[in-house]
């Protein structure tokens, strides 16, 4: 397994420098001077001088690209130009907060996404599936900001059975923490609930034509030890990978949950980064999201191969 | 000398008694309802997109200061917004915003993606493995995240949220070219026309490219699909449709602010979402089990 590893993270190493030569990039995507941009609309002198000096603008692209890597290799992210705290601390200070609520999502999602799944393969073609089916595909198709929209209006609006925005870290009241996230992770989670299904729901069928299922039923075990102990446990393998991949996706999806809920986490920082044109903030949440996808990768490669032994040396 | 069509040497790709596999294919989407439901309400979308000059609703910045925040009624059937624009009005015209990006950002997407995934498929060796690191690379940050990277980096507006979400999910379309392209190369009508001769983009344009459209079709309609949730999301941040130019996207934007006095504001150009975006992957969804080769 080791051996595996180191030969993944080996294949990734490319993958990451071009991710960081992308982010490096996008600062040349600024119309004009990025210079200029980055010093905002009193475009002080002095602040423009500095900031060329400290990137380096005099210096050729790759010059800076170098210089720019190797003070991210070293943590150093650069300042936020709005709160001038470093990158780095800005993005630890905020990630626990959508950690958390990716947590929660997760779990809403794996609630929903697998029953559901398995309840549609063992009852292909009835009603049952035929109407699972359709509520995937209606959760995936649903904008999340929209579900949050809607959900504020029903449950906090009309109801007054939750609070519409806010945060409580976790740590100082744990109740009031999930009570407040429950609406954003249920919002997160129901696309993520649609991809689980059509996934778990996949795999089941294929589990169920087997021939250990069939040998299963010939030996009068119960219905139901056959679909839970025999089939979806060998339909969770790739449904377990997939969900280490959609963590991504959670990530994204939290921009627009945090910013409709005003939850202070990754997604909230991202965006008000981009309406402050702190760029220095939006060049490392790209680069840690991007690094962070990757490393998911190889935990998805790396649990695939734990789960299904057959695999071998041969992955 | 005459040019000889070696899919035509090619036996079995259609036994002679079967029709063809494109009529078989259309023949397999006509029968399937929820590709025929998503097909009717992508082309409702669309016909009021492009009808929306003609139809009879106020233009989407008249404001009528009498009526702002109006409820529901015969004179305003969605309501109206805090401007007191009509909002049927600016759903309407907003079907054009969100459709356009739909289109044009897959348009860019395959525009970039497939000659480059085919590219790779094709040369292999030094020049794939630069176009799939590459590939890799910005296939490693979320869709939304570099969307809105993009976006950021490139200023707030239409334009430049249909190219964030282009050059977003080009890779999709590189690794779906580029797989495609190495398993047609492997084919004996591709190798066939090497052997008499045929040049690398005569081979490419009639032989490679032909072979490939119908998983990229599939990708493409589902990606519109996609295409048109990360426009919503973007003008709803405000990085996309920009005011007072309507978009559904930024009608929620604004929407959000009066959940408790015009909840309505925030209705309907969800619904709207949900409906064109459901369409796209129900259409999607159909075409993929109708061009599956394992079934034509």
């Amino acid at each position: 397994m080791l051996a595996f590893l180191a030969r993944r993270v080996l294949v990734a190493i490319p993958t990451v420098v071009l991710i960081s030569m992308l982010v490096f990039g996008l600062q040349h995507l600024l119309p004009g001077d990025p210079i200029l941009v980055m010093a905002g609309e009193e475009r002080d002198p002095e602040v423009i001088a500095l900031l060329r000096e400290k990137y380096r603008m005099d210096d050729p692209i790759p010059v800076q690209y170098l210089a720019w890597i190797g003070n991210a290799l070293t943590g150093d992210l650069g300042t936020s130009l709005r709160t001038q705290q470093p990158v780095l601390e800005l993005i630890g200070e905020k990630l626990p907060v959508t950690l958390q609520l990716a947590f929660m999502a997760l779990v809403v999602a794996i609630c929903i996404g697998i029953p559901a799944g398995v309840i549609s393969a063992y009852r292909k073609g009835t009603w049952v599936d035929w109407v699972a089916n359709i509520v995937a595909l209606s959760g995936l198709s649903v904008p999340n900001f929209w579900l949050g929209i809607m959900l504020i209006l029903l449950v906090s609006v009309r109801l007054g059975w939750l609070p519409a925005s806010g945060y409580a870290p976790f740590s100082d009241d744990p109740l009031r923490s999930i009570q407040v996230m429950a609406m954003p992770a249920v919002v997160l989670g129901t696309g993520l609930a649609a991809t689980l299904m059509r996934h778990t729901r996949s795999a089941m069928l294929g589990v169920l034509r087997a021939d250990y299922v069939r040998t299963a039923r010939a030996k009068g075990l119960s219905e139901r030890r056959v679909v839970i102990r025999h089939a979806l446990r060998n339909a969770l393998v790739p449904v377990v990978t997939v969900t280490t991949i959609l963590f991504g996706e959670l990530l994204a999806g939290a921009v627009l949950t945090e910013q409709i809920f005003t939850i202070p986490g990754f997604g909230k920082l991202v965006v008000d980064a981009v309406f402050n044109r702190d760029y220095a903030v939006v060049q490392g949440i790209v680069l840690c999201t991007g690094v962070a996808f990757v490393a998911m990768n190889i935990l998805s490669d790396a649990l695939y191969r734990i789960l299904n032994p057959r695999m071998g040396d041969a992955a | 000398m005459t040019a000889v069509d070696p899919v035509a040497l090619e036996p079995g790709l259609d036994a002679p008694d079967l029709p063809p596999r494109r009529s078989r294919a259309w023949a397999k989407l006509r029968r399937n309802p929820a590709a025929i439901a998503g097909g009717g309400i992508v082309l409702f979308f669309a016909v009021v997109a492009l009808l929306a000059p003609v139809l009879p609703v106020p233009g989407p910045a008249e404001a009528d200061w009498s009526a702002v925040r109006a409820a529901p009624s015969l004179a305003h059937p969605f309501g109206t917004d805090d401007l007191g624009r009509d909002v049927l009005a600016r759903m309407v015209w907003g079907a054009q915003a969100s459709l356009l990006a739909g289109v044009v950002s897959v348009a860019i997407a395959l525009a970039l993606g497939v000659p480059l995934g085919m590219l790779a498929g094709y040369r292999r060796g030094w020049t794939d493995a630069v176009i799939s690191r590459f590939t890799e690379a910005l296939l490693a940050a979320p869709f939304l995240i570099l969307a809105i990277a993009f976006a950021a980096f490139l200023g707030p507006s239409l334009t430049n949220a249909m190219i964030a979400i282009g050059l977003s999910a080009m890779p999709l379309f590189v690794r779906l070219a580029r797989g495609q392209t190495m398993a047609v190369m492997t084919e004996d009508y591709v190798e066939s026309a090497r052997a008499i001769g045929v040049g690398h983009l005569a081979t490419v344009g009639r032989y490679v490219l032909p072979n490939i459209v119908p998983p990229l079709l599939v990708q493409a309609t589902l990606t519109i699909a996609t295409a048109i949730i990360a426009e919503a999301s973007l003008s709803f941040l405000g990085l996309g449709q920009q005011p007072p130019a309507p978009s559904w996207g930024s009608m929620l934007n604004v929407a959000k602010n009066y959940l408790e006095v015009a909840p309505w504001m925030a209705l309907w150009p969800g619904i709207a979402i949900f409906l064109v975006v459901l369409g796209f992957n129900l259409l999607g969804d159909g075409l993929r089990d109708a061009l599956d080769p394992r079934d034509l």
